[in-house]
This record gives C-alpha cells, sequence and structure tokens, in this order.
C-alpha cells in the first residue's frame, strides 16, 4: 500500500505543477473513486481519475501525458517481448530497419490501436535507444527512431493498402492521420522509458507543455497556432455569451412606473414585482491598429480575428496593419467569412504594410497620422498590438500623444513577458507612458482584456 | 436503513445497461456514471451540443426506473422558478378570508407558511421524493452566476433552507446530471463538487453503431460511407461541426428520401442537413470537392 499512496500523492504534485487546480477535497473524492472501481483496467482508472480531477477539457492533454508517465502501461519492453524466443536476434541494422518498415506499412494500414501501440514501443526499443556510458546515463529518443524510421516516407505505401474501398485521396488523408497517430504514440512511448530511467518527477518537469489557452503566443509552434486558430471562434461565442449576460444583468434601468401599477392589480393592488425600463446600450467605435511583422503577426492576427467575432458588440470596427508603413484591412472581415480565409487574405495583404521591411512604430503612427486621422473621435477607441520594438528608430511620442487624445480610451496590448519589456529595443515604458500598456501573452489574458473592455 | 443502491453495480454493468436501452456509452461514460451513482456525487457533463448528454440523464433515469425531474436552466432563472416559490395569490386570499373571523395574526401567519402554500419547483421536488430520481439540471451554463450559488447547497449537502419552514434533507439522493455547452466557464465551487466528464464526438466505428441502431433501415453500406463523410466534416475547421444528432437527422433524410447511394451530388443535394451555416457549408463543397 504504501508505494501507492505516495505514487498518487507525487502524481497530484506534478498535476499542480503543471498548472491544474486539484484542491484537497478533489484529492480525496479521487481516493473515494478508486475505491469504488476494480483496479484490473488501466482505462478504468485513468477515468476514475480524470472524473475527479479534470473539470477543464483544456486540461485534458496534460493529465493524460503525465498519467501515462506515473502509470505506465508497462515497464521497460512488456512481458510479451520478454517471453519471445528470438530476442537475440540483430536488433539494429539495415535489413532489420527495411523489415520494420515493412511490418510498420501493415501494421498502420490495419488500424488496430492495440498494434499500434506495440509497434510505437518497438520502434522506441529498436531504433531510439541511446546506450549511455553507465546505469541511468542512457536514455531515448522520439526524434532519433523517428528520424530513422521515417513513417512519413511511408504515407504512400499505407494509402495504396487503404485504397481498397475508398478513393485514394481519402486514403491519403487517412494514412496521414495514422502516421500522425504513430508519432504521438512513439513520443509517448519516449516519455515512458525515460520516466523510468530517472523518475517520473524528471519528465514531469521537462516533457510537459501548459494547454493550449495558456501557450504563448511567441512560443506556439505552427501546429500550436492552428489549433489556437481554432480556439478563437469558441473563445468569442464565450465571450459573447458572458457579455451578453452582464449587460442583461445591468439592463435594469429607472422603475416602469405604468407597468408596475398595472401588474399589481393582479396581486390586489399590492406591487409584488416591480418593472422597469430598459437601459440603452453603450457601444463604442473600436479602431485597431496592428504590429504585423514577423515576431508578433500570429498574436496580431488573433486579436483581429478575436475583435470581428466580437464585432456586433462595438458600433464599428476600423483595422490596421503596419510594419512600418500603414494599411487597412477592414474590408478583408466580411460577416460570416470563415476565419481560415480571412488569415490567409491578412498574410497576403502583410506586403502592403511595408516599405523596408523593418518595423518603425514612429513613421507608421505618423503615416496614420497622415492618412487615416479622420477614424479616431471622440467616440472611438484606439487599440494598439504590439511589442514596442521598433529598431531603435525615432519613436514620435508626440504622434502617438495627438492620436491618444483625439480618441475616448487606448490601450496597447504588449505580446511580450512583462520581464522583457525595455529590454534591447523596446520601447514599452515610453509609449506606455502615453497609452495604457497591458500585457496579453496568451489566449485567456487575451479573453479576459477583450472582455474588460466591452 | 441504508436503502440499497438503486444505480449501476460496476462500469461493465452500466455499459451493458445502457446499451440495453439505446444508449450506446463508452467506457469512459459508463464508468463515470456509475462513479457519479456510487459515490452519490452529482456528474457535470461538459462537449458540443448534439453528442447526448441531456440522452445520458435520460437514459439513466430509464434504465434505473428512476423518475426524471428536470430543471431547464436559462438567463434570468432564478430561485423562484429553481427551489420554490410561496403562492402569493392564495396566501392573500386566505389573509382576506380570514379577516371576518376572529383568528389572530400570529395563527395566520403560521398558517399560511405551511405546505399547502409551497410550490415545489424542481431542485426542490428533486429532493423531496422519497422513490429513486435523476435531476437533470441542463444547460447550467446559461444560468447567471448567482444561479451557481444556489445550486452548491442542493449540490454538496443535497438539502435546502427555506428561511419559514426550515432545512429539508434529501430523503434519498438523487442521481444529479449537469449538463453544459461550456459557453461559459462554470465556477471552481460548483465543479469542485461534481465528478466532471468530457462528452466528445464518438470513433468511427461507435457512430456507425449509433447510426445503426438509431435508423435501422439504412444500409450498412451506406452508413459506413456516412459516417466517414461526417468524420471528414469534423476536420475541417468548421464553426459548428457536425454531431451525433446531425449524423443521425442525415441517415434519416437519407431513409426519407430513398438515396441509394451517397456519391457526391447526393452529399451537396442535403448538405443542409448537416451544416447549418452558408460558410460552412461553401467551406465543406470546397475542400470535399463536391460539385455544387
Amino acid at each position: 500500500m504504501s508505494g501507492l499512496v505516495d505514487r498518487h500523492i507525487s502524481f497530484l504534485e506534478a498535476l499542480r505543477a503543471a498548472g491544474m487546480s486539484v484542491s484537497l477535497a478533489e484529492d480525496l473524492d479521487a481516493v473515494a473513486a478508486l475505491s469504488a472501481v476494480a483496479w484490473d483496467r488501466r482505462e478504468v482508472v485513468r477515468t476514475a481519475y480524470a472524473a475527479t480531477l479534470v473539470k477543464k477539457q483544456s486540461q485534458r492533454p496534460t493529465f493524460d501525458t503525465l498519467f501515462d508517465v506515473y502509470f505506465p502501461r508497462m515497464v521497460g519492453d512488456g512481458v510479451a517481448r520478454e517471453q519471445e524466443p528470438d530476442a537475440d536476434r540483430v536488433q539494429d541494422n539495415a535489413a532489420a530497419l527495411a523489415a520494420f518498415r515493412d511490418d510498420l506499412v501493415d501494421g498502420l494500414a490495419e488500424g488496430d490501436r492495440q498494434a499500434m501501440l506495440d509497434l510505437a514501443a518497438e520502434m522506441l526499443a529498436r531504433f531510439g535507444a541511446m546506450p549511455g556510458r553507465g546505469p541511468g546515463l542512457s536514455s531515448w529518443s522520439a526524434y532519433t527512431a523517428l528520424q530513422r524510421v521515417s513513417p512519413q516516407e511511408l504515407v504512400d505505401r499505407i494509402a495504396q493498402a487503404l485504397q481498397v474501398d475508398r478513393p485514394l485521396e481519402d486514403a491519403r488523408v487517412e494514412a496521414r492521420r495514422r502516421v500522425g497517430e504513430l508519432t504521438g504514440l512513439v513520443e509517448a512511448d519516449a516519455r515512458r522509458r525515460i520516466a523510468e530511467e530517472k523518475g517520473p518527477e524528471h519528465i514531469a518537469q521537462v516533457a510537459v507543455r501548459p494547454s493550449i489557452d495558456r501557450l504563448d503566443f511567441t512560443a506556439a509552434r505552427k501546429s500550436d497556432l492552428e489549433q489556437m486558430g481554432r480556439e478563437i471562434y469558441p473563445l468569442a461565442r464565450r465571450l459573447a455569451t458572458r457579455l451578453t449576460q452582464e449587460h442583461h444583468a445591468r439592463r435594469r434601468g429607472p422603475l416602469d412606473f405604468r407597468r408596475t401599477v398595472r401588474a399589481s392589480i393582479s396581486t390586489g393592488g399590492v406591487p409584488l414585482v416591480t418593472h422597469h425600463k430598459p437601459k440603452r446600450p453603450h457601444r463604442t467605435e473600436l479602431v485597431v491598429l496592428c504590429d504585423v511583422s514577423g515576431s508578433v503577426a500570429s498574436f496580431a492576427q488573433f486579436t483581429l480575428l478575436l475583435v470581428y467575432a466580437l464585432r456586433e458588440h462595438f458600433a464599428s470596427v476600423r483595422a490596421f496593419t503596419f510594419i512600418d508603413h500603414v494599411h487597412e484591412v477592414t474590408h478583408h472581415f466580411r460577416p460570416g467569412a470563415d476565419p481560415g480565409d480571412v488569415l490567409a487574405d491578412l498574410a497576403a495583404s502583410t506586403a502592403h504594410a511595408a516599405l523596408w521591411g523593418r518595423t518603425n512604430y514612429g513613421r507608421a503612427l505618423t503615416k496614420f497620422e497622415e492618412s487615416y486621422a479622420d477614424a479616431l473621435g471622440p467616440k472611438s477607441s484606439l487599440l494598439i498590438l504590439g511589442d514596442a520594438r521598433s529598431n531603435y528608430a525615432d519613436l514620435h511620442v508626440d504622434v502617438l500623444q495627438r492620436l491618444a487624445g483625439s480618441a475616448r480610451h487606448s490601450w496597447w496590448l504588449n505580446p511580450e513577458h512583462r520581464r522583457h519589456w525595455d529590454t534591447g529595443d523596446s520601447a514599452a515604458s515610453r509609449y506606455g507612458a502615453v497609452v495604457p500598456m497591458v500585457e496579453c501573452r496568451n489566449l485567456t489574458q487575451l479573453g479576459g482584456f477583450v472582455h474588460d473592455i466591452l | 436503513m441504508p436503502q440499497p443502491s438503486p444505480w449501476f453495480t460496476s462500469p461493465a454493468d452500466a455499459v451493458d445497461r445502457l446499451a440495453a436501452s439505446g444508449y450506446l456509452a463508452d467506457e469512459a461514460t459508463a464508468t463515470t456514471a456509475y462513479l457519479a451513482g456510487a459515490l452519490e456525487k452529482p456528474l457535470l457533463v461538459e462537449g458540443p451540443a448534439g453528442v447526448g448528454k441531456t440522452e445520458l440523464a435520460k437514459a439513466v433515469a430509464r434504465v434505473t426506473g428512476a423518475e426524471l425531474v428536470r430543471l431547464q436552466c436559462y438567463e434570468g432563472l432564478d430561485e423562484a422558478r429553481a427551489l420554490y416559490e410561496w403562492n402569493y395569490k392564495k396566501q392573500l386570499l386566505r389573509i382576506q378570508a380570514s379577516q371576518g373571523s376572529d383568528q389572530s395574526w400570529s395563527a395566520t401567519h403560521d398558517d399560511i407558511f405551511t405546505d399547502e402554500f409551497l410550490l415545489t419547483r424542481p431542485l426542490l421536488t428533486a429532493i423531496r421524493r422519497d422513490e429513486p430520481t435523476v435531476l437533470l439540471v441542463d444547460e447550467v451554463d446559461k444560468t447567471d452566476v448567482e444561479v451557481e450559488g444556489l445550486l452548491l447547497e442542493v449540490l454538496s449537502d443535497f438539502q435546502v433552507t427555506i428561511p419559514e419552514l426550515g432545512t429539508v434533507a434529501a430523503l434519498r439522493r438523487p442521481f444529479v446530471v449537469l449538463t453544459s455547452n461550456a459557453s461559459r466557464e462554470l465556477s471552481e465551487a460548483v465543479k469542485r463538487r461534481c465528478l466532471y466528464l468530457h462528452l466528445d464526438y464518438p470513433d468511427a466505428a461507435r457512430e456507425l453503431q449509433i447510426v445503426s441502431s438509431q435508423v435501422p433501415d439504412l444500409e450498412d453500406r451506406i452508413a459506413g460511407r456516412l459516417v466517414e463523410t461526417v468524420g471528414r466534416l469534423r476536420d475541417l475547421d468548421l464553426k459548428k461541426a457536425p454531431s451525433i444528432a446531425e449524423s443521425v437527422d442525415w441517415a434519416r433524410t437519407l431513409v426519407a428520401l430513398e438515396i441509394g447511394e451517397l456519391d457526391e451530388k447526393a452529399v451537396a443535394d442535403t448538405l443542409g442537413v448537416v451544416l447549418k451555416h452558408v460558410s460552412d457549408q461553401e467551406k465543406a463543397i470546397k475542400e470535399l470537392r463536391l460539385r455544387s
């Protein structure tokens, strides 16, 4: 029993370290749930833990990764492999590699989950081992295994095997999906083997990425950016629902005397329910000015998409992009347009925002004042997105001061961590003195900010 | 005397009995449903629209012979609609009726705050029943934050406090299911008291089973093709991905129109059943290379 409680506690510690809020009550619930189920199936144990500890779907990948590390699927090569008679056959040479790749094609074409798990484990054990000089120094590398076997190159062969009952294009999509799944399995198995060597705490510290809504825009990989793009629309919907509810809650205007008296007749002249006149909502005109240079482009795109998804909460929205020149992009945001298309259009129009291609905030602000000064008025709010890194060019703080002065409100969103502000060529505090600057590194902060300005 | 638990005896039992009633649950769903019964904790089910969240509560009620008490949440739901309300009109009548007699005010006062004048709403009804009950709090994310506070007492202690009557504790703990579309984050306090289950789109094999069991008239070959097409639509980056409800609707449409082959033309013609946004339809036509 002793080892089990320790493992349970350290698993919870790791979940907390990864940013999940697991309370003591949930800890006790988990223990109660575990006592209520049989332990002969790993998935049942996983479900019992998940039902009591994970209360947000965005945390589920983190949970699954850590569960696999703390409660591994098998130890070492597993029981099956140790019992195999040909354990002493050649593990790794050119012929073995070719033979394994053939097996892999068959296995992936079959698509059985258990077979894929076994293949992933075998692939890592044979081609991803990095023998060390002494005990405890050997390690495993999913990267090496994937480079050597390179399942990506097998997609065509798998697609051909799958082609029997569907068109080739479908088969290729399916084959690519299965190869992607295999890649994930091999990476998971590498984590398992490393955790075995070095202890789960080690892997919990290094291999777990923050969940997608807490991942920094600037640290996101390509696949993360795609996933973030998909999160924008649900986020906008959540924000819109919350805003409508809050506006409704505050909607109660002055007492509507006539309706109250009229309603009181049905209760014998006692005014049990009061009626109120509706309050007129207040909507601002939003002007968004975004830096779309390479370092912050993705952040600008997400913010623009989010603002546009919420455009019915604004009287109007105008968007401008800049690098060292200003370009209006409002027309790309058609109502009901597909976010993917809009992003593609935006990327294509980046060229208009650059003259020499080096970010220059001072020049961009001056150009904006020259060409689009009419966009800002007493009813409008100015939102500037960017990292305030202007390549040591003239900042033109006075122009920003005039722009901010002509607008009703102004904010500056900076996608960098506060500790990087004012390092290198960042002019965060000089601009921040004119326009309040807010740190906005991930989707959670972005959602919070947009909610607050509405 | 502890009554025997009317709910499930094991995860496997949950799978079998739910399947017998026509709800094909996967293992995680069945295990969590079993845990909710065994631990007597409320079950919070989250997921996209149309994956069978509400249906899960109905299925549990069906297979365990319990009665379903449903609280449909909406914006502006308040205590009077969720918990209980005093029947003011009847109380006024009672007071007016007693004015002629020589009954003292204190007697009248005691008289009008009794069960007779209490209108029980779903939460109180579920707690006061002595038969097995499944309490379904549907779309809890649609309510205001204040209602969550009201749910807390019910969810953690299964009791309701009525100032005039005292605290009403549950005679028998109901099986509570809360559903949410995650249109807003629920408070930590509610989540802490619940077991959590995320229902997502099922894998192809399970969806095929569900479609075949719901629409037995559909040929297996077309059903397979339909499930595969829906799977590909879900991979596209759509505003509203089709859910199980839409797959079943699509299958019914194909049967009703007597379409014997799900080819490109048939898909393009009936796409409106599955995708409800113009931009989604355009995208699907482009991506699936359908004739428009």
